[in-house]
Order: C-alpha cells, then sequence, then structure tokens
C-alpha cells in the first residue's frame, strides 16, 4: 500500500494536482487539468478492471464498491466542491500540497479534521441526510440504467472526448495552462 | 530559483494514475483513498483530548482502533502519497516553501481560507463517505452510481462556488 500510494503521490504531483491554483483554475474553466487527469484515470481503470472482469482475471463482485446514498454524496461532493475552491484542495491533493512546501495545506488539513470533528459533533442531527436516498448495495450506472457495462464505458469515453476537446479550445483561447513555471514565478 | 520542470501531460498523468488504481484493485481489493486516514486520526484525537465523548460518539468510536489510526491501509497510501509527491518536487525541482495563493491575495487571508475550506471538506467527505479519490475515482473506477453523484455534485457547486472565490486566486 505504501509503494502504491507512491505512485499516487507522484503522478498527483507531476500532474500538477498538488497546486491549488491548478486545482481552483478547473473551477474557473481556466486549466481542464483536473477533468482531463480524472477522467483519463476513471477510464483506464474503468476499462481495464471491465476486461479483468471479462478475461476472468479480477471477478468485479471481489471488489470493494460502495452503496449509494444519493443525498449524502450528492451534498458531500457539493461540500467539497465549495471546500476545493475556496479552500484550494481535496484531502488527497492536500498531502501532495503539503508534501510539496505548501504551508497552506497544513492549514487545509487541519480544517478537515475540525469538519470531520463538526461532522461528528452533530452527527445525531444528520443522520437523516447521511442515510437518505439509499441505493441498491453496489450499485453501477449499469444496474441503474439497465445499459450494458461497455456502453456505460463508450458514453463515459465519449464525454471525456467531448471534455479534452472543449477544454483544450477553451485553454487555448485563455493563455494555455497554469506551467510550473508560472506557479513559481507567481503569475499566470 | 532554478527552473522547474514542466508537468506530464494530463494525458500521461491520468494514464498513469489509471494504473495505479487498476493495480491496487487487483493487489488490494479496493481503490486507493484519501479521507478514511483524516476521519480515523480525527477520531483518534478526540480519543486523547476526551476518551469518554470520542467512544460515546455514535461516528467517531466506530473509527476508533487499539492499533490507532496508522495500523490501518489507507495510513500507509497517505504515507505513501507524501513520499511520492516529495520524491516527484525535489527531482524536477518543484519542491519549494509557499503558501500558494492569488497574487493579490496576503497570505494570512489565503490561510484562512485554507482552513474554511478545509472544514466543508472534512464535513462533506464525512457525509459522503469518501472523497474525490475514495468515492470519485476509486467509486468511478467501478461505474459506482454513488460516485458519479458525487462527482455531479462536487464539480457543480465548485463551479458555482468559483465564481465567489476567484478574486482568492488572481
Amino acid at each position: 500500500m505504501l509503494g502504491l500510494g507512491a505512485l499516487f503521490g507522484f503522478f498527483l504531483e507531476a500532474g500538477g494536482l498538488g497546486s491549488p491554483r491548478k486545482l481552483t483554475a478547473q473551477l474557473s474553466l481556466r486549466d481542464w487539468t483536473v477533468f482531463k487527469v480524472m477522467f483519463v484515470a476513471i477510464m483506464v481503470a474503468a476499462v481495464t478492471l471491465y476486461l479483468s472482469d471479462l478475461t476472468g482475471l479480477l471477478a468485479a463482485r471481489q471488489l470493494k464498491a460502495p452503496t449509494p446514498f444519493y443525498w449524502a454524496m450528492a451534498a458531500g461532493g457539493a461540500l467539497l466542491g465549495i471546500g476545493m475552491a475556496v479552500g484550494g484542495y481535496c484531502p488527497g491533493t492536500s498531502v501532495v500540497g503539503l508534501f510539496t512546501g505548501r504551508l497552506d495545506a497544513l492549514f487545509f488539513i487541519v480544517g478537515m479534521v475540525g469538519g470531520v470533528f463538526l461532522f461528528a459533533n452533530y452527527c445525531g442531527e444528520l443522520q437523516g441526510l447521511f442515510f437518505a436516498g439509499k441505493g441498491a448495495e453496489r450499485e453501477t450506472l449499469a444496474s441503474l440504467t439497465g445499459w450494458p457495462a461497455w456502453l456505460i464505458l463508450l458514453a463515459l469515453a465519449g464525454i471525456a472526448w467531448t471534455g479534452f476537446r472543449l477544454g483544450s479550445r477553451i485553454e487555448t483561447r485563455d493563455g494555455g495552462v497554469i506551467d510550473a513555471l508560472n506557479l513559481q514565478q507567481n503569475r499566470e | 530559483m532554478t527552473t522547474p520542470r514542466g508537468f506530464l501531460s494530463p494525458l500521461v498523468a491520468g494514464l498513469g494514475l489509471g494504473a495505479t488504481l487498476y493495480l491496487t484493485f487487483l493487489l488490494a481489493g479496493h481503490g486507493l483513498g484519501a479521507h478514511g486516514f483524516f476521519r480515523d486520526l480525527t477520531a483518534a484525537l478526540a480519543a486523547w483530548a476526551s476518551p469518554f465523548w470520542a467512544t460515546e460518539n455514535a461516528y467517531l468510536s466506530t473509527f476508533l482502533d487499539e492499533k490507532g489510526p496508522l495500523s490501518t491501509w489507507v495510513a500507509w497510501e497517505i504515507a505513501g502519497v507524501a513520499i511520492g509527491a516529495l520524491a516527484a518536487s525535489l527531482a524536477t525541482r518543484r519542491f519549494y516553501f509557499k503558501i500558494e495563493r492569488g497574487a493579490g491575495t496576503a497570505p494570512a487571508t489565503r490561510l484562512v481560507f485554507a482552513l474554511c475550506g478545509g472544514t466543508l471538506t472534512g464535513l462533506g467527505a464525512a457525509l459522503a463517505r469518501g472523497c474525490t479519490s475514495g468515492l470519485g475515482l476509486s467509486g468511478g473506477a467501478v461505474l459506482s452510481a454513488g460516485a458519479f453523484v458525487f462527482l455531479l455534485g462536487f464539480f457543480l457547486a465548485g463551479l458555482l462556488a468559483a465564481l465567489f472565490s476567484k478574486r482568492l486566486w488572481r
């Protein structure tokens, strides 16, 4: 797990996802690195997992798959989105931030502990939301829609491709992505 | 300051990440995560500060382990993330101490907002039972319906919030 984590951290940093300016630039649609990296990662993993299941190498059933709690996950996602817009990170990238010298990441992390504590303190009141809209265990986009998995993958690939094209167009128009050099020089 | 090396292209970084994610599923039966470590850390800190409150808390008590927050797989993974990020940034001259912010933002302002953003994130991840890595990426890799709802919420709210928080990053 240490080695896998190291690869994770390596690719996050190498992709520029340890930079809050780059991360938030995605949310202002200026720099599409986050979307591109995340979608490629999901597609690569999803396709290889699908093929592994198909060939019997790895049974999909044995892989951990979350039970949906639609309201909590939507609300939680929204809070993380706002958290990134305002704070500049998400949990994983904050670790990358900290270990690339970003002091602001430390404050974000302290904040996260505070946030978890808040949840715990009000877990009684939040219970309703926490357990609302429970879906079927291990529900996937395939089982939810009735579409075969390969069609779902195709649709996701289509979305990814569209995002890539659109994002790159916007980036070119706005003067390119935020690169390592202009991060260091603190200018756009 | 020496010139830093450029980032990998998003395609290459995504490929590496995706391969790592696949490998993790292959070797461990689950994906990558991050929030879990901070949740366990919070539980441990709470237990240290007030053992009674922590063990009585319906939520945190379930994450208390006498072996401590460093005994879980996610703790080792996070340690790895730190090492990987450190190695990558040192090797490319991208490591340097800073308070990253927009040019027009004071350091103190940035730090306050980092704290606030972190709080929202901690709360949200606890609610969602995961974060962008654990739920978004790993859940996405197994085509989880909950994961995509999470990601939708993340991007929609993030896009909207960015309209107002833009000034922090200019």
